[in-house]
């Protein structure tokens, strides 16, 4: 069971937003990237994200460059999982590799500032703030197993090949 | 059953019957990284305890995004590629190369290969027929030491294309169009399969203009068949052997059918802040620009510069409007030199960058003032995306771009030509 507050955004933040081009110099100092983590987007969520959180965005998360970095600094800053109505390919990919859960599910429902308790097991939200309560959809079986071991890496650590 | 090219490519290369939604094991042709994302891919491929590449001679990095490099911290992730590159035998292409994508296409991919790159729009090569698409850094580092990824087979939208092009009116204009139409998420997780009369005659390098901006409607990859102009293409780049011809079946099923005539398009220009947010460029007529940036893996090849470099040929840029010019690559600069359009471009005015990405991702080289516009042909006007968030990118043609310069304003290239 995840629980934390949800920080709010809308559609089509891309990778951009979270972690802009002209910061490719901080690639290689994560913490000094991570301390710029979604600034095009909200210049105060990376001062005021806990650990824990949730990001909870509108249609098209993440769309834009491959780049790793940007689920990489959302997880360092503690955020526990993203909540989206639709996820970009690549960044849906480059989370799920990373251990870092992104859930699909009915975002309006949300609204800024809640208290959020997920379920990653039963598939539910439940927003304790309103008492809405929201399911996510199923995520492909070999996303869940890499999922499953804390991203790709430790994944092929242990089985040491893709396993379908 | 009939076959996709998604579908036929995946198959061929996974040793199954890769249909729509299944899920593939297939090993990869090859497999890249540039320098923003490679020094991440080098640490996962370390972290993952490989000690060799699967593939060197089908593993390649590119020095292209920070090109020359800008300041330290960037020097410092050039010298850890190089090293790796050194200890590997992977391939590398260095400062002044080109863009990766650009290269990609003019000397490693092959019609039918499976690519993935740690880039976004690796699907460029697609306009030569070969499943390419962008990836992560660790699961290109996976793939390094591997050589080879896990698919979903994307189901396929069929974008039939006829009619010819009006006057002023190019391959950009009909990407945009159909962005604008589908939107940025209208293509996620599909492959983008265009086709009709328009494509089987069109150039290579309006074929991977719209390739590369398939990702820009979420399409994993944006395909071409691989045809006689493909053919010719692979002599011109001294690599007629690598071509294999590759066509989708005639009886392949297509989650829907788009159609689109170009004789009815019109100079298009996607404004701020996303790329699906298209007008005709006649609609943001008196818009005033500072910046005009030509060049980019979506228009900076020499076909772009040429019709950049006719329209400008004896005019100036306005005095207020700055023009930066980026070839895709080093064979594209030399050949542009020796067609004369960098000589046409530099007395306009034009400033010639080092082949790279040059301004396209705020890094260096062109980057916006506060409350500046810049209509540049790159293929993303996310904020923020030329290194400041209280700028305006306009993206469009090479044409809309040279004549944008001469104006000084977002100008309908058939306005002056
Ligand atoms: S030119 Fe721009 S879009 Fe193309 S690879 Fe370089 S940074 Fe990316």
């Amino acid at each position: 069971m995840l629980t934390g507050r949800a920080f709010k955004f809308g559609d089509n933040i891309s990778t951009d937003h979270i972690t802009p081009g002209r910061l490719a110099h901080l690639r290689s100092n994560l913490p000094e990237l991570a301390k710029h983590v979604m600034e095009d987007a909200d210049p105060t969520f990376a001062s005021r994200v806990t650990l824990g959180d949730f990001i909870v965005a509108g249609a098209n998360f993440g769309l834009g460059s491959s780049r790793e970095h940007a689920p990489l600094v959302i997880n360092m800053v503690g955020v526990s999982a993203i909540l989206a109505k639709s996820v970009a390919r690549i960044f849906f990919r480059n989370a799920i590799n990373l251990g870092l859960p992104v859930l699909i599910c009915d975002t309006d429902k949300i609204n800024d500032g809640d208290k959020l308790e997920v379920d990653l097991i039963a598939g539910t939200v439940n927003d304790i703030t309103n008492g809405n309560r929201l399911t996510f959809s199923q995520i492909p079986e070999v996303m869940l197993c890499i999922l499953g071991e804390g991203g790709l890496i430790p994944y092929i650590k242990k089985y040491g090949d893709f396993r379908l | 059953m009939g076959k996709t090219l998604a579908e036929k490519i995946l198959s061929q290369k996974s040793g199954s019957d890769a249909l729509a939604e299944s899920i593939v094991v297939a090993e990869v042709d090859l497999v890249f990284a540039q320098d923003t994302t490679g020094p991440l891919t080098i640490r996962q491929f370390q972290t993952s305890g490989f000690e060799h590449l699967a593939n060197p001679n089908k593993t390649a990095l590119f020095l292209d995004h920070a090109a020359p490099s800008p300041n330290y911290g960037l020097s410092s992730d050039h010298i850890l590629l190089r090293r790796f590159a050194q200890q590997t035998s992977c391939l590398i292409f260095d400062v002044g190369d080109g863009i990766c994508h650009q290269l990609v296409a003019e000397s490693l991919a092959k019609p039918g290969d499976i690519i993935i790159g740690a880039d976004s729009h690796t699907v460029t090569a697609g306009g030569l027929g070969a499943f390419a698409t962008g990836m992560g850094s660790s699961d290109i580092a996976i793939a390094f030491g591997l050589g080879k990824t896990w698919f979903r087979v994307p189901e396929s939208i069929k974008v039939v294309v006829t009619g010819n092009f009006p006057g002023g009116v190019y391959a950009k204009d009909l990407i945009l169009h159909l962005i604008g139409n589908i939107g940025a998420n209208g293509a996620t997780y599909k492959a983008l399969e265009f086709s009709g009369d328009t494509v089987d005659s069109m150039a290579m390098s309006q074929r991977f203009t719209i390739a590369n901006m398939a990702v820009e409607a979420g399409a994993k990859a944006g395909l071409f068949a691989a045809d006689n102009i493909t053919k010719d293409y692979l002599i011109s780049q001294g690599r007629g052997n690598h071509y294999q011809s590759v066509f989708p079946d005639a009886d392949a099923t297509y989650e829907q059918t788009i159609n689109i005539d170009v004789a009815e398009l019109e100079p298009t220009i996607s404004k701020p802040h996303t790329v699906d947010n298209i007008v005709l460029a006649r609609e943001l007529k008196g818009t005033e620009i500072q910046q005009v940036f030509l060049g980019t893996c979506t228009n900076g090849r020499l076909e772009d510069l040429a019709i950049a470099a006719n329209i400008l040929k004896g005019k100036k840029c306005h005095p207020e409007t700055r023009l930066i010019v980026a070839p895709a690559s080093r064979q594209v600069l030399l050949a542009a030199i020796k067609a004369g359009y960098i000589q046409k471009l530099i007395k306009a005015g034009a400033v010639i960058l080092p082949p790279g990405c040059g301004a396209c991702l705020g890094l260096h080289q062109g980057v916006l003032g506060d409350g500046e516009s810049c209509l540049s042909t790159a293929n993303r006007n996310f904020r923020g995306r030329m290194g400041n968030p209280r700028a305006f990118i306009y993206l469009g043609s090479p044409a809309t771009a040279a004549a944008t310069a001469i104006t000084g304003k977002i100008t309908d290239p058939r306005e002056v030509v």
